[in-house]
């Protein structure tokens, strides 16, 4: 986090003039990758708000596509699905977040510490985060599953279970493998954010802590987590950002089930758009997931003053 | 001292955690199913390939993984040479408009999937390619592009910048000098945004999902996670194909860990 600095608009401290041929350079090399982006991604944004304003359901063609206004949100306010799946996604988010980063910070100290076998480690922690949602969704839905999966069994062994739980059929234990899942999945990502992180810290300042007597605990809260802020709040607005889109896992895992009691927002909308086919209503709810990522996304721009100039560049690298 | 026996212990555990369900996965894909849920043992007892030979002859396990390779090798090898363009001109020429387009490309990278699943839907059925390879490499580029552009813009502007201008002094050209100079000493560079691109396409889910229509065309994730048997889930081949998807991922992982690592870190952290 050495080059955190500025906001948006700070100019490149030691730029060159720009002159008409070097833009015009800038701009063609640009084009392709930005034309790419603004079609396939600026546009159909555009499109699913405009589409969020009408009546819009695939499965009666005949009813047209008249134009409601505001009206699939207000919709929206009063749909009891639609605060339960919210409810449901914040709660996914909050604990796995919380753990993750617990977890994450705790992995990325101890991994700070030079040691034998680093290596096995990083590559044991980064395998979870490299294979497909999918997949860790199954492994672990296979972890949890039948009475006589391995989850009951060890538990029933440690004695911590009377006797094997069905997992997936109450939304309250449901929950346990989806978050653990994720945990799994994503805990290293976050423990790489927080190292790196950690590796930017001057080592100076825990030799001096240490000379005059400082306990570990006081140079992990005074030393440690100030200087390791801005990665902790990177990981955290990132993880949040995703927990608030999770999709795939619980797809897999619960199918939003029992019912609808595991369903998060991004599911919902999944099967308002491409079950129910109600294009307008799920454009609608789309919108409203878009603006919350969004959101968390400025925060993140604007929180941190991520350095979009090449001020780095500049800086002897 | 104390404190480092704990960091260690605690280590041992999180390395055994990250790879208890791999170990178990692979254990119950060599065991026959009448037995996976029969008294588990931590130890296999009879090993078989029954659940690899009826993944590959009774599913044609096959067309998923050439689904996903081909889509994801397209996607990637698009987003790496178009994004390098761009990414270059972001990083070392000014020009007015460039910050905006900055954050426009990190802003996009955060864009949720589900919101523009609809209107994709509409564009690919009206361009009829709902359920064809470009209909997946098209969406896929909405997050691998700026994914590719915002990871190379980080690399190229870790060269110092004497390098070009001294070529350009020579009379090189800006072209001459980016394709003399530069990209071959951002060779490493590419390779990392090129192995994070390709492990974004190959583990994609919704777009897959929402974008096939049937076996011929689902990709690795959409095949296993559609999986059915006749009367109960069909646990064996689906853990000998959640194997047979982690290997290839597990072995890139092993084999550039730190490149991954230097390029997931300096995508977020150094922003």
């Amino acid at each position: 986090m050495k080059n955190r600095a500025s906001g948006v608009s700070r100019p490149a401290s030691h730029a060159p003039r720009p002159d008409n041929s070097e833009a015009r350079a800038g701009w063609l090399l640009t084009a392709p990758a930005l034309a790419t982006i603004l079609f396939i991604a600026l546009f159909p944004l555009g499109w699913t708000v405009w589409e969020s304003l009408h009546e819009h359901d695939l499965r009666m063609p005949w009813l047209g596509r008249p134009f409601v206004g505001l009206g699939n949100y207000l919709t929206i306010m009063r749909d009891e699905r639609f605060w339960q799946s919210l409810g449901h996604t914040a709660l996914f988010s909050a604990i796995s977040v919380a753990v993750e980063l617990t977890l994450g910070l705790a992995l990325a100290l101890a991994m700070n510490r030079a040691f034998r076998g680093r290596g096995v480690v990083r590559a044991a922690v980064l395998v979870p985060w490299a294979i497909p949602t999918v997949v860790a969704a199954l492994l672990w839905r296979f972890i949890f599953d039948s009475q006589a999966g391995i989850a009951n069994v060890v538990l029933s062994n440690l004695g911590l279970l009377h006797q094997p739980l069905v997992w997936f059929v109450r939304a309250s234990t449901a929950w346990i493998p989806v978050i653990l899942a994720d945990v799994w999945k994503t805990t290293p990502f976050v423990a790489l954010l927080l190292l790196a992180g950690l590796q930017s810290i001057d080592q100076e300042l825990y030799e001096a802590a240490s000379t005059d007597g400082a306990s570990a605990w006081w140079q992990l809260t005074r030393i440690t987590i100030p200087l390791l802020k801005p990665a902790i709040l990177v990981a955290l607005i990132f993880r949040t950002l995703d927990a608030f889109r999770v999709f795939d896992l619980i797809y897999v895992m619960t199918g939003g089930g029992p019912g609808t009691s595991t369903e998060p927002v991004a599911l919902y909308t999944f099967n308002a758009l491409l079950q129910n086919l109600e294009f307008g209503y799920g454009a609608a709810l789309s919108v409203i997931i878009f603006i919350v990522t969004f959101g968390l996304a400025m925060l993140y721009m604007r929180g941190l003053g991520v350095d979009l100039g090449d001020s780095r560049a500049g800086k002897g690298r | 001292m104390r404190g480092r026996i704990a960091a260690r212990v605690g280590l041992v555990l999180l390395v055994l955690f990250a790879a208890f369900p791999f170990y178990w996965a692979v254990v119950a894909s060599f065991t026959p199913e009448a037995t996976l849920f029969r008294e588990p043992s931590l130890w296999p007892r009879e090993l078989i390939l029954d659940h690899y030979r009826a993944l590959f002859t009774e599913r044609d396990f096959w067309t998923p993984i050439k689904n996903s390779l081909i889509v994801a090798l397209t996607t990637t090898v698009f987003c790496v040479t178009i994004g390098a363009f761009a990414a270059y001109a972001l990083a070392r020429i000014e020009f007015s408009g460039k910050r905006a387009v900055l954050a426009f490309i990190l802003a996009v990278t955060m864009f949720p999937q589900i919101s523009i699943v609809s209107p994709l839907y509409m564009l690919l059925r009206s361009l009829h390619l709902i359920n064809t390879y470009p209909g997946l490499v098209l969406p896929y580029m909405t997050f691998a592009m700026p994914l590719a552009v915002w990871l190379l813009v980080g690399f190229f502007r870790q060269l110092p910048r004497d390098l070009e201008e001294a070529a350009m002094v020579d009379g090189a050209s800006r072209w001459q000098s980016f394709v003399r100079v530069i990209l071959p000493l951002t060779g490493p560079g590419l390779a990392t945004t090129a192995i994070l691109t390709f492990i974004y396409c190959w583990n994609e889910f919704l777009f897959a999902l929402s974008f096939t229509l049937g076996p011929e065309r689902y990709t690795v994730p959409v095949a296993i996670a559609l999986f059915r048997g006749q009367y109960q889930v069909p646990w064996g081949q689906i853990l000998a194909a959640t194997v047979i998807a982690t290997a290839p991922v597990a072995v890139v992982v092993l084999v550039f860990q730190r490149r991954i690592v230097q390029g997931l870190t300096a995508g977020a952290v150094k922003g």
